[in-house]
């Protein structure tokens, strides 16, 4: 669903994506993971299509530099690291900005529309919270609603970038799990920037280690996340271990 | 949730405001210096719509303050609040800033300028000072927007606020030198500035009409896009919607209006922050209820406050400007108080 080959994106004089190639099945997760700085988000933009690249980024086969930009946007939908949500706006209102790319210029939205929204914030459980404002609610909640925006806005490919960096443990499963079952049920794919390497190595299907604006591995978590790369990108101690279940877990380690 | 799901303004909302400005057209057609009676003054609005002939037993005198001075005031007051209230929305929609509006970005000085510039070349009421009105107010919206980037700060916080004030400075001194310079049009330019709502009849809504109708529509037509541009340009881009476009079809349209009000009725301040927010304060956030409720309210927030400027001190008249600025005021600061950051 997602190709990327040759990519390169230049960000304040210097190149933050320098050559990358990659592609997402539908119904897969790739994990994107790697130190700050290392040309995630500019990536993801790529592929969203919102920022300047060279190289070929493909979203259903459709070249992106073709699209539209209404076109990319019911393509690619995006959950941004820090959405903006404003304080006073209903939950209905922000879920609904979603149908956004499947609107006219002026057009206003149809009955559809509205049903579409009333399922997005159906399935993430946040049907009852339509009426409030965003600045009433909670940070697991609040990442419920970018969620459901994007859900409306019905796109084969959704990119997440850190969806959770904002939110504590709990809420971190619980968006990671709504995601997932997303991903299932409508064989979305899904590519995410993943700050915790333990969770990403949980949900993702593949992982990529990004480095300076490249791939240095990919592959599955077993073969990506081994305790020499993770010191060699992060400078961290880390032990890689298997949990009960065979999952792999990252743990800090005292020196 | 059948009814609002729609997130259009709720047809109660709609009724009260729509009411209110009713209300406000009828007392400003009855109360006036002389007292006419209501039932004939209905009849008289009535005799001059199409088809419809009645007799209301008013003499040509009373006929006359009806027809040719009370009704046109009450209706330019009508379309110059609506198009104020509405540019306000709009400017804070498109800014993102709830400080937002034609005074404090300097649209309303570059606009003044412009007027004066045309009164002092030739006479006020002249077709060239809403035109040249036009020009001195997108000189002025494009040097504040580009004066609120030159900190290398995002055009939406406090910088382009100050640096609407900066330009509003600049253009009214500059405003001012015109004035002193000709000092036979003096009085006829101040009398303007202070804002005052026409007595030339008809003339000055049909200069008036057009700039507001077209305002309106546009900005009405906006009004969802103007939702998708609070969460942000980055993520307005990510739903498929071009930001740059969009605000400056807003702008354009906020700033012709704001251009055929001042030419007008001069500079009468705050009704595009007054308004809004009241209107922002009964049904929350969504531009998609806010603007059609702002173009009502608008409109019967300035007849009401002709009203108040013609009879506070009858027979002597206070300019509409002060008046709208006493209760504008105040407003502005509890504004500023609440609006936090991210609210709108």
């Amino acid at each position: 669903m997602i190709e990327v080959r040759e990519l390169i994106v230049h960000y304040n004089g210097r190149a933050a994506v320098d050559g990358v190639g990659l592609s997402v099945a539908a119904g897969e997760w790739l994990g994107l993971i790697g130190p700050n700085g290392a040309g995630k988000s500019s990536l993801l933009g790529a592929v969203a299509g919102t920022v300047p690249h060279q190289g070929a980024v493909r979203i259903g086969g459709r070249l992106s530099l073709e699209m539209g930009r209404r076109e990319a946007a019911r393509s690619v939908a995006v959950v941004p690291q820090h959405p903006v949500l404003p304080e006073s706006m209903a939950v209905i209102d922000y879920v609904m900005l979603g149908r956004t790319p499947h609107l006219g210029y002026l057009a206003a939205e149809s009955e559809e529309d509205v049903a579409v929204t009333e399922a997005a914030m159906w399935d993430l459980g946040i049907i009852h919270l339509a009426e409030r404002s965003l600045g009433s609610l909670s940070g697991g909640e609040r990442q419920r609603c970018v969620l459901a925006r994007a859900l409306a806005q019905e796109a084969p490919v959704l990119l997440l970038d850190e969806p959770t960096s904002a939110l504590d443990i709990g809420h971190r499963q619980q968006v990671l799990d709504l995601v997932a079952d997303l991903q299932r049920t409508r064989s979305i794919a899904v590519l995410a920037a993943m700050h915790d390497l333990t969770l990403a190595a949980q949900y993702a299907d593949r992982l990529a280690l990004m480095i300076d604006g490249r791939i240095s591995v990919e592959g599955s978590a077993t073969q990506v996340l081994t305790e020499s790369a993770i010191a060699a990108f992060s400078g961290a101690r880390v032990s890689v271990i298997e949990g009960p279940a065979g999952e792999i877990v990252v743990v800090p380690r005292r020196s | 949730m059948t009814t609002d799901t729609l997130r259009r303004p709720s047809v109660f909302s709609l009724l009260l405001v729509g009411g209110v400005l009713f209300g406000a057209l009828v007392a400003a057609v009855l109360i006036g210096p002389v007292a006419l009676d209501p039932w004939a003054v209905l009849q008289e609005v009535l005799d001059h719509l199409p088809f419809v002939d009645v007799d209301s037993g008013l003499d040509a005198r009373q006929a006359a303050i009806v027809w040719e001075l009370r009704l046109p005031r009450a209706v330019l007051g009508a379309l110059v609040g609506a198009t104020l209230a509405v540019a306000g929305s709009a400017y804070q929609g498109v800014f993102r800033n709830p400080l937002a509006d034609p005074y404090l970005l300097g649209v309303a000085a570059g606009a003044g300028l412009g007027a004066t510039i045309a009164i002092v070349a030739s006479g006020s009421g002249a077709v060239v000072v809403p035109l040249a009105a036009f020009v001195g107010a997108v000189a002025a919206v494009v040097a504040t927007y580009a004066l609120g980037a030159t900190g290398g700060g995002r055009r939406t916080g406090n910088t382009l606020i100050l640096a609407g004030v900066a330009v509003a400075a600049s253009l009214t001194a500059a405003q001012t030198f015109v004035q002193q310079r000709n000092a036979e049009t003096i009085r006829e330019v101040y009398a303007w500035i202070l804002g005052r709502l026409g007595t030339t009849g008809w003339g000055d809504v049909a200069l008036m009409a057009p700039y507001a109708v077209v305002s309106i529509i546009v900005i009405l037509l906006h009004r969802r896009l103007l939702d998708v541009l609070a969460v942000g340009e980055d993520e307005a881009r990510t739903l498929g919607v071009r930001p740059e476009r969009v605000r400056t079809a807003v702008v354009i349209a906020a700033t012709l209006g704001t251009a055929g009000a001042v030419a007008v009725s001069g500079l009468i301040g705050f009704v595009g922050i007054v308004v809004p927010h009241t209107i922002r304060l009964m049904v929350g956030a969504s531009y998609r209820a806010i603007v059609p409720l702002t173009v009502l309210g608008g409109a019967a927030f300035l007849v009401l406050a002709d009203l108040v400027a013609r009879t506070a001190l009858s027979p002597s008249e206070v300019p509409i400007g002060v008046v709208t600025a006493i209760i504008g005021g105040p407003f502005f600061v509890v504004v500023l108080r609440t609006s936090r950051r991210g609210a709108l």
